[in-house]
């Protein structure tokens, strides 16, 4: 056993005290751990039923994890189903556009479409869900739906998985790590998809700054113009002129709790927590495999960060929503998304983090297969939340396979239909976050992780062949 | 962004360069420090009294005066009755810059500016504190943040998850903002929301029922024990919810021909029960004749109804002194009982002796003794704060933040709204505290709390600190930027002024007070180890603004 792939968080603290004590990467036995009495009940949850699970049905208490982490790659504006996923070479042109082929990938019988030839050498890594839908096609619904996995216009404003997972996974399960549990790459979606009833507590850091550049500022972390030395002198300055503070001699909690954010504050700005965003100590060839734009080093900053034990990171990768020029959009963003994607990927296999990060990419909808070509679209595509795809890879998802399949002409969906709910059950589970663990809701409404099956929200159930 | 600063003198600059680097080189030297804590006589007539003698004043006297506190009224002879009861003993009343601070961001939510810091404390008027607060409460920007908070409560915003749409958003808005301008009777400002009726677009308080997470009976009946009786209905038996549910079962929308206009109206078509429960178990019978919300109104607006005066109250006192006396503030209920039944019992029946004027409730809590307190505690009793002991320390909240920093260094922010398509843009100089609705953001408010205004509750507004928003306050581009290059606090770090008064405009900017010469003898130090003085002026203001002394209410 790897106690580096455990969720528990006790174990991510025995992680830590390890790579203090310069031991992490030898894989400790349960029978040591034990004998330093640092693993407890954990020991016996991890020993038994791990390989006997049954996944069809929702298991009665907390699953065991597999996932530690989860990278969103969400693709805002809804990206072409059948341009990227599902691709349709003989549906015709008023469909397919010029992008009429497909390519065949390293998985017999798996295609993909024609502008992804390094996501075509990584299919044995993901799998790909083809029967994605809700029906819906307004993108603040939509994507609401998509992230929450609820249906949207109800009395309740639903916190968005990263907001979940950051509860069940972040500081209050335990997790020590100074960066924040939920980070977005790089700008908030906007607070319908996020922290919802949860509140500002499980809102995502927002990195600001453009991880493409020269230098990734990332707002908070870096101050352009001011030198570290700068910094320590008016830290100073600061603590010297807290009056306040030193008059409230009952030490206010209050200001307990600031001069607390502040020490943590500080290990990002000074210390090695920040580190975590200076791109350049990368090799320069693996930040070119990425591809250096923002996105493709989005994807590396996000291999970083799990690296480093974050939860949960969003890439909000915009520019999606091709109503108009829309197969010229297409051949400039593909390749982008194609590099980036199979880059992290690559990456992440080969240093041993792809088993415990579950990589998510989709959008909130797909779009119309039936090309627009008429005035004033001239060749584009709208809105189409009947059917869509998502890619998912890691932590406990297979890779190779294919999730339902869409009609011919990607229409409807033509079997196995999977509903937003399903796929983040799905990989709650794989987190090991009980479904039917209460949220926190304001007014003490029963409300649970995922929505029950009496709850009036469409349900096919987990994606158990994949998991 | 401007990133000149506003200089004088145009055709001067041969001349003005040189007296510049002069100044500068005066405060990079130890003569600075040694100017700074020179002994020339403090500003302010207040500070030098009790105690000019003392060789090295502590921190807690820019904070509280020496003396115990006196009763001033009703209200100070039934906390500090209570409190000697306790054997708890209460902080010592604030100084006069506390007050001047502490009343503006309370009242208006704004920071005072420098010159009215300096006024209120030239002024030598014993009754000056009074004639402050009575000020205060004939600002506009009283209404402005009076109608934010009561905004939080009706939930005015435009889309998600409740779709009260822009126009009714604003609509809703402009009559809540003019009932407070017009300081209407509290009573009647219930009774219209409660028996709301009519367009969305062209009656504010019909959109009081459209903005319900619920429009079931039962969830518009929990939705008015909320507002109006400050109880979680929630919490009451099945049954006692389901008799008062028939009040609201009459209420029907429709749309018309305009797009996202909706009616409220009464439809006695569709009264489910004639028989209907009050919340105290009083039986009613509805009629088809009468909207069952004005029997609901009769009953509840009413002197001798024990849960509509003390409800407001007892919001009131929490808006002000940051703690209800039945704390939350709005979950009252027989196993939440009041820290002070008596005070809450005093203030309830001022505010039916005053017919409900709301400024009238405000002016008598602001002028009490308890109010004035100091927020440096004497007593570390864990009742202390829950009896009224001390004031409170409260974060600004995320709209008086936001609006403090604009005002102190003369930058403005850039409000949208994401939902609904096209974009809602507001004008550059939009203060966040007067933003009509809630769908019009910035990822600041987003990041420091705003409510969501989605249930209404006041627990919503979160004021507590987090690591990312302290982050944000130290080190991002958004304030340093406003440091660095907002036209009101370059002129105040490049001004070439005496260096007592350059650290005294820096201080009344930043913090409503003088420094303390010990203050003044860190900062000189400061400056005079730093080579550039531009930068050390920025890092001073930095300090102050990241500061818990500005942070927080105190």
């Amino acid at each position: 056993m790897n106690l580096h792939h455990s969720d528990d968080p006790r174990l991510w603290n025995l992680d830590t005290e390890l790579r203090l004590l310069g031991l992490r990467g030898a894989p400790m036995s349960r029978r040591a751990a034990i004998r330093l009495g640092l693993l407890g009940s954990a020991g016996a949850l991890l020993s038994g039923s791990l390989t006997s699970r049954v996944f069809a049905a929702p298991p009665p208490h907390k699953p065991v994890a597999k996932a530690k982490s989860v990278i969103q790659i969400w693709l805002w504006g809804g990206p072409c189903h059948i341009d990227t996923f599902d691709p349709k070479p003989t549906a015709g042109a008023d469909y397919t556009g010029p992008l009429n082929s497909a390519l065949p990938t390293n998985v017999a019988g798996m295609q993909i479409g024609e502008l992804f030839p390094l996501l075509a050498k990584q299919a044995d890594k993901y799998s790909l869900i083809r029967s994605m839908t809700h029906g819906n096609n307004g993108h603040e619904t939509a994507a609401y739906m998509v992230q929450t996995g609820r249906a949207s216009g109800g009395r309740d404003v639903f916190p968005g998985t990263g907001a979940v997972v950051s509860l069940f996974k972040g500081y209050d399960a335990g997790y020590k790590g100074l960066l924040p549990p939920y980070v977005v790459l790089t700008e908030l979606q906007g607070r319908f998809s996020e922290a919802g009833f949860l509140g500002s507590r499980y809102k995502p850091f927002a990195t600001g700054g453009d991880p493409g550049a020269n230098r990734f500022v990332v707002e908070g972390v870096v101050a352009q113009g001011v030198t570290d030395e700068r910094q320590r002198a008016r830290r100073e300055l600061l603590h010297q002129l807290n009056t306040l503070e030193r008059a409230t001699r009952s030490g206010d909690p209050r200001l307990a709790a600031l001069g607390q954010c502040e020490t943590d504050a500080y290990e990002m700005i000074l210390g090695d927590a920040g580190k975590v965003f200076d791109l350049a100590q990368e090799q320069d060839d693996l930040r070119d495999r990425y591809g250096k734009n923002t996105f493709g080093q989005s994807c590396l900053m996000a291999r970083r960060l799990v690296e480093r034990g974050v939860p949960y990171v969003t890439i909000n990768y915009k520019g999606w929503d091709t109503h108009k020029q829309h197969f010229q959009i297409m051949r400039r963003k593909l390749p982008e998304l194609d590099r980036g994607l199979a880059a992290l990927l690559e990456d992440l296999s080969q240093r041993g983090l792809l088993d415990s990060t579950v990589v998510w990419c989709g959008g909130e909808f797909g779009r119309t297969p039936k090309v627009l070509w008429e005035a004033p679209w001239n060749g584009g595509r709208g809105h189409y939340g009947k059917v869509f795809s998502s890619l998912v890879a890691g932590g406990g998802f297979k890779g190779g396979q294919i999730v339902g399949s869409s009609d011919a002409r990607g229409e409807e969906v033509a079997d196995h239909p999977v509903h937003p709910s399903d796929l983040i059950g799905s990989m709650y589970e794989l987190l090991g976050i009980d479904p039917e663990a209460r949220l926190p809701h304001p007014e003490g409404l029963d409300v649970r992780a995922i929505p029950s099956v009496a709850a009036d929200i469409k349900h096919s159930g987990r994606l158990s062949q994949i998991m | 962004m401007r990133t000149t600063p506003p200089l004088p003198c145009a055709g001067q600059r041969a001349r003005r360069t040189p007296r510049i680097l002069r100044t500068w080189r005066f405060f990079s030297s130890a003569a600075f420090g040694l100017a700074v804590f020179a002994q020339t006589p403090p500003l302010v007539a207040e500070d030098t009294t009790p105690r000019s003698s003392a060789p090295a004043p502590s921190p807690t006297a820019s904070f509280e005066r020496s003396g115990i506190p006196r009763s001033t009224g009703r209200i100070d002879d039934l906390v500090f009755a209570k409190l000697k009861h306790l054997g708890i003993e209460p902080a010592h009343p604030c100084t006069d810059a506390v007050f001047v601070r502490r009343t503006f961001l309370d009242v208006i939510g704004t920071l005072p500016t420098a010159e009215e810091t300096r006024a209120f404390l030239k002024d030598s008027s014993p009754a000056k504190r009074t004639a402050l607060i009575d000020q205060l409460l004939t600002r506009t920007e009283f209404a402005d943040y009076w109608t934010m908070k009561w905004s939080d409560l009706l939930r005015v915003k435009a889309e998600f998850p409740i779709n009260l749409w822009p126009n009714a958003a604003q609509a809703y808005h402009r009559w809540i903002h003019t009932a407070i301008r017009d300081n209407v009777p509290y009573d009647r400002f219930a009774r219209e929301l409660l028996t709301g009726s009519g367009s969305n677009f062209r009656s504010g308080p019909a959109n009081f029922y459209r903005a319900s997470q619920s429009r079931e009976p039962a969830g518009l009946a929990r939705m008015v024990a909320l507002t109006f009786m400050g109880v979680r209905a929630e919490k009451w038996p099945t049954e006692q919810l389901a008799g008062f549910a028939p009040f609201f079962s009459a209420l029907s929308y429709k749309g018309t021909g305009e797009w996202k206009e909706e009616i409220v109206f009464f439809d006695a078509a569709k009264l489910s029960a004639t028989a209907a429960t009050l919340p105290d178990g009083t039986s009613v019978t509805l009629s088809p004749e009468r909207d069952p919300r004005e029997v609901l109104a009769d009953w509840l607006i009413t002197p001798a109804n024990p849960w509509f005066s003390r409800a407001l109250a007892n919001r009131a006192w929490s808006w002000l002194l940051g703690r209800g006396i039945t704390h939350e503030p709005d979950d009252l209920r027989p196993d939440n009982p009041p820290a002070n039944p008596a005070l809450l019992d005093y203030l309830a029946a001022q505010l039916v002796a005053s017919h409900y004027d709301v400024k009238q409730l405000f002016r008598e809590i602001l002028t009490s003794q308890t109010y004035q307190l100091s927020s440096v505690a004497r007593s570390d009793a864990p009742a202390a704060e829950a009896n009224f002991a001390f004031y409170s320390l409260r974060r600004l909240d995320a709209e008086v933040l936001i609006d403090a920093l604009n005002q102190l260094s003369g930058t403005t922010e850039k409000y949208s709204s994401a939902i609904p398509e096209p974009f809602t843009y507001v004008p550059d100089d939009q203060r966040s505290i007067a933003l009509p609705d809630g769908s019009i953001t910035s990822a600041f408010l987003e990041s420091f709390g705003r409510p969501s205004r989605d249930t209404g509750t006041e627990a919503e507004r979160n004021n507590r600190i987090t690591a990312n928003q302290r982050l944000y306050l130290l080190n991002s581009t958004h304030i340093q930027r406003k440091i660095e290059q907002g036209p009101k606090l370059q002129a105040l770090v490049r001004a070439k002024s005496a260096p007592r008064d350059y650290l005294d405009n820096i201080y009344y900017t930043i913090l409503s007070r003088p420094p303390t010469e010990e203050e003044r003898r860190t900062v000189g130090a400061y400056f005079a180890a730093r080579k550039d003085p531009r930068t050390a002026g920025q890092d001073l203001v930095w300090s102050l603004i990241n500061s818990a002394e500005f942070l927080y209410r105190h």
